[in-house]
């Protein structure tokens, strides 16, 4: 099957679906790549190193759509654009489909099998491809750079000879994929960075990034559906009100990510904490697009009000073409990997892959969006199975410690009971030779401890062949008779033990041999 | 000639016990291994000149010196042939079928002792005891010594013939099998009573022979029960058991020599055994009961892995990213040595380490069928050993490594062994490799290891399969470095 990709439609768009490193991939499964000249400038890929890399490039757009059984790119497509797209063919990019009823239609209309890489199911196996996630990553990491371009100082704390520097103190709203990205890239830049979130859940990670959690004093879990926040009690919300008007007076920098599904985004910095902040401030809202976390947000613009500058870019990854398409394309590339099962280019839609059926939006002209619900609960912290790791061992220890004193008391016993009885009835020549014998086996526990493991299988040949000591044995037992039974017995032990002895002394010199040091 | 020879065999025990010592370092192992040499050289010699002057022999013929030596020499050159011939993928079975040597020539020894004891009196031409004959304790010692011997001796065969291939390396699981060994224990302990008190030669050879009978069952049955997985542990025993035949010779024949070297080699077996059992955690009694370690491939039941699934890759992948790491860790397993690839791995580790990458190997106390297998391997492969570092020194450094290749191994790297209670390997200590930011594993197919137990490492999201031959796959990417 062939694969086109298209140049992006909308304006200021910079990302594609296809770079040339998916192409190789993309062809190692089994397709034919074209794409539509000039579709990677903008990401810095010229059409050489697609062609490069094995894919067609075709001047126009109309006759990659043509050509292509599958469609791919990257935002939501335009009605002329389906129109342009082959009836039964398939669509991969992201389709909003709450937002776009008109496209889902039209594309229902022309029998195209279409997959929203934004209904992507959130669940562990299907993270290779939920671009929404790279897409946030990626956001998060833009939001700090536009903010640090406004920002009319350092972000590090330093004492230079003309004074002390105080660092920059950022504060993230929303602990997701976004906000995590956010704190790191604050971080590395020397920030302090405090974070929030209603989820208690991803307290830890906040902390694994360097961030300070901001806690309130209050018992509700925000953890909702699929790993999102859900929305929270009035009281609850007063009291993360309060916690944001105190915290806007003190950092320079707020980056706010707060986002609940389907709903608005939540409003969580009035004018009021805007017009306590210091002058010179930045706000960046990454909830622009819906309705935006800062009340004087306006979507796709940079405005000033009372001396803070707020960001509403809703384009941010695109403003990082490269990297963006880079993980757009990696996405698609592994969503193509698994419904690809044959690696042979036929691309198989697989209605029972959870997966597959989050994402498919129209299919053999229905609209198969929303797929019915399959309640799956967020990946939970790892620190849950760790509780249940340590349980059974605080259980078992103390039984355990008691049995084993039991047992060495007995062992002690025994054995006091057993020499006794030695001492009572055996000869003293027995006696003498259990003396050297017991003796010997604590030179020998004490000397075989000290062997490094990596010696152990030498030893165990060295020990093989000075067990074959026994030949001394043999060779005492041979008596004047050399033909008598014993004699020959006697002999035939010692022939046997020599092998031993030769066989686990050299096999010892060949591999002690081997063993070299680094020059 | 006094008590020169046992002055000989007082320099010989030192020189065993130095050698011992000697083989705690790397360093120090060659050494070790000579000094053994010179204490058996002195041992032997000691001994010859002993039995040609020994007192209750009376000296030996012309006849029988030349035989010994035809002995001595017949035994030396299938020794060495042996030992040339083996491969070190093949050491474990060598070691395993010296022990049997050890243990029938305990059995030898012991019957010629019991035999040499009785003599003929011409005057009633019946067979009685010599008058320099055994005591009580003299023949308890007897019994004990062929018992073990017999019991090693199959043991070790039967351990050989499962490593080599020969026997299916399922254990065997008779029903009511702990049943049969204890009746036969408590057969041989009676044996035993009825041997050390009836008067006739008849008799008491009998009783002999039918234990030795017994015990070779007896050794057979325990080794068959076990499966392949623990074989580190049935050799280290049977290495054990060894050392406890050569000094219960030692007992019966009254020779310090003996004793002492039986009780080093003994307590050196019972450590390595130890240290397996701990490496596995399981205790030493539940390894000899056996039963553990199908053997088999295949899925384990009652896992339901649901949406969990794996992510393949390719060899230039992993060369790839081979190249772009700084700290590269290597955990071979007994797959590598089925494979042989210890020789591509051993070069992929030669150009990493020319690209500046630092290159090491973690080895699991278990890894391979034989205590320090995988470090003889390794060795033959002619990668220096101070790459090569051991479990506990080695674990803390997974988290900061950038790939980790997990070849030929399975459950040494199942993280289940420490967060999943439900898991049969629970509480087995292994090495951390998930924590590693990418870890590919060379495997032929998805089936679990020789427990019997999934690995939920395979699904992980940093975790990449690399299937088809360990050998094939590291030569691939050999090729791939080479090429990028």
């Amino acid at each position: 099957m062939i694969i086109g990709a298209i140049k992006e439609s909308a304006g200021g768009e910079r990302r594609v679906a296809a770079t040339p490193d998916s192409v190789k991939k993309l062809i190692k499964l089994g397709y034919d790549v074209v794409v539509e000249s000039g579709c990677g400038i903008a990401a810095n890929f010229p059409d050489s190193l697609y062609e490069m890399a094995g894919a067609k490039v075709q001047q126009d757009q109309q006759s990659v759509l043509q050509l292509a059984d599958i469609t791919i790119k990257v935002e939501a497509p335009q009605l002329e654009e389906i129109n342009e797209i082959r009836e039964n063919s398939t669509l991969i990019s992201f389709v909003w489909p709450a937002k776009h009823p008109e496209q889902v239609d039209l594309l229902r209309r022309r029998k195209i099998t279409t997959l929203a890489m934004d209904c992507v199911p959130r669940i562990s196996r299907a993270q290779k491809l939920d671009a929404l996630s790279s897409m946030a990553n990626i956001a998060g990491y833009r939001a700090v750079i536009e903010a640090a371009t406004e920002f009319g100082s350092f972000f590090t704390g330093q004492i230079t000879a003309a004074g002390k520097v105080p660092p920059a103190k950022v504060l993230v709203i929303g602990a997701g994929v976004a906000g995590l990205s956010a704190i790191g890239t604050a971080k590395s830049l020397g920030a302090i960075v405090r974070a929030f979130d209603t989820r208690l859940a991803v307290k830890d990670q906040v902390k694994s990034m360097g961030a300070d959690f901001l806690e309130l004093e209050f018992k509700e879990s925000g953890e909702g559906e699929g790993g999102y926040a859900k929305t929270m009690s009035a009281e609850f919300i007063a009291a993360e009100m309060e916690l944001f008007a105190k915290q806007a007076k003190e950092v320079d920098i707020i980056v706010t990510t707060a986002l609940i599904p389907g709903k608005p985004a939540p409003e969580l910095i009035t004018t009021e904490m805007v017009k306590s902040m210091k002058p010179g401030s930045v706000i960046v809202d990454l909830a622009a697009q819906n309705g935006g976390n800062c009340k004087l947000t306006e979507p796709d613009r940079k405005i000033v009000a009372h001396d803070v500058t707020i960001i509403g870019f809703t384009d941010l990854p695109s403003r990082l073409p490269t990297q963006a398409s880079n993980l757009f394309a990696n996405n698609i590339v592994n969503l193509l990997t698994d419904m690809t099962p044959g690696k042979d280019g036929l691309l198989k839609v697989n209605l029972e892959d959870q997966v597959v059926r989050g994402a498919l939006v129209t299919h053999a002209g229905e609209v198969t969006w929303p797929p019915p619900k399959v309640p799956e609960p967020s990946p939970p912290p790892t620190q849950h199975s760790a509780e249940v790791a340590t349980q059974p061992k605080l259980e078992i220890k103390p039984a355990k410690s008691w049995v084993h004193w039991i047992w060495t008391c007995g062992a002690v016993m025994a054995s006091l009971l057993m020499l006794w009885l030695v001492g009572k009835y055996a000869p003293p020549e027995f006696v003498s030779h259990l003396t050297v014998f017991v003796l010997a086996c604590f030179v020998g526990w004490q000397l075989v401890w000290n062997v490094t493991p990596a010696l152990h299988t030498p030893l165990m040949s060295v020990t093989n062949a000075i067990s074959g000591i026994i030949v001394i044995g043999g060779l005492l037992q041979v008596g004047r008779i050399w033909y008598g039974p014993s004699s020959l017995l006697a002999i035939f032990a010692v022939l046997i033990a020599t092998i031993n002895v030769v066989g686990g002394f050299l096999v010892t010199h060949r591999m002690l041999g081997m063993f070299r040091k680094q020059d | 000639m006094g008590a020169i020879p046992q002055i000989a065999w007082l320099i010989a025990a030192v020189c065993f016990v130095l050698s011992l010592g000697g083989l705690s370092q790397h360093a120090t192992a060659r050494r070790g291994n000579m000094l053994g040499i010179i204490g058996m050289v002195l041992a032997i010699f000691a001994a010859f000149f002993a039995a040609l002057e020994g007192e209750h022999a009376l000296g030996i013929t012309l006849a029988g010196q030349v035989l010994l030596v035809a002995a001595l020499v017949t035994g030396g050159i299938a020794g060495a042939v042996l030992a040339t011939r083996v491969g070190m993928t093949g050491m474990p079975q060598m070691v395993a079928i010296l022990h049997s040597f050890v243990g029938l020539a305990a059995v030898l020894v012991g019957f010629s002792v019991f035999l040499s004891s009785w003599h003929v009196d011409p005057a009633i031409t019946e067979t009685v005891k010599s008058s320099v004959g055994p005591d009580l304790i003299h023949e308890i010692e007897i019994f004990l010594g062929v018992f073990i011997g017999g019991l090693t001796f199959t043991g070790s065969v039967i351990a050989w013939g499962k490593l080599e291939g020969k026997i299916d390396s399922k254990p065997l699981m008779i029903p009511g099998r702990h049943a049969i060994n204890l009746v036969m224990l408590i057969a041989c302990a009676l044996l035993g009573i009825w041997f050390v008190q009836v008067g006739s030669f008849g008799a008491a050879m009998l009783a002999l022979i039918v234990m030795l009978l017994l015990s070779f069952v007896f050794g057979a049955h325990l080794v068959m029960a076990i499966g392949g997985a623990d074989m580190p542990v049935v050799v280290s025993m049977l290495n054990s058991y060894s050392g406890w035949a050569a000094a219960a010779t030692g007992f019966m024949l009254s020779n310090d020599l003996l004793i002492i070297t039986g009780a080093l080699v003994g307590s050196s077996g019972a450590i390595l055994s130890y240290i397996m059992c701990h490496a596995m955690n399981r205790s030493f009694v539940s390894v000899i009961l056996g039963g553990f370690g199908t053997g088999s491939g295949g899925d384990a039941p009652g896992i339901d892995r649901g949406d969990q699934t794996f992510t393949s890759t390719s060899a230039e992948e992993v060369a790839q990213s081979l190249r772009d790491a700084k700290e590269v860790i290597v955990v071979p397993g007994y797959g590598m040595a089925v494979a042989q690839a210890q020789h591509p791995i051993r070069e992929i580790t030669e150009l990493l380490q020319a690209n500046g990458t630092r290159t090491r190997f973690a080895i699991h106390p278990v890894a391979g069928r034989l205590p320090g297998h995988m470090n003889v391997l390794l060795a033959e492969a002619r990668l220096p050993y101070d790459l090569v570092l051991e479990m506990e020194e080695i674990n803390v450094d997974f988290p900061s490594t950038d790939v980790v290749l997990v070849v030929g191994a399975n459950d040494i790297v199942n993280p289940g062994a420490l967060d999943d209670p439900s898991s049969p390997i629970y509480g087995m200590p292994v090495l951390e490799a998930w924590k590693a930011h990418n870890v590919v594993v060379f495997k032929r197919s998805m089936a679990s290891g020789y427990s019997g137990v999934d690995n939920p490492l395979f699904y992980n999201d940093n975790t990449d399969m690399l299937f088809g031959d360990a050998k094939k796959s590291a030569d691939e990417i050999l090729q791939a470095l080479r090429m990028l």
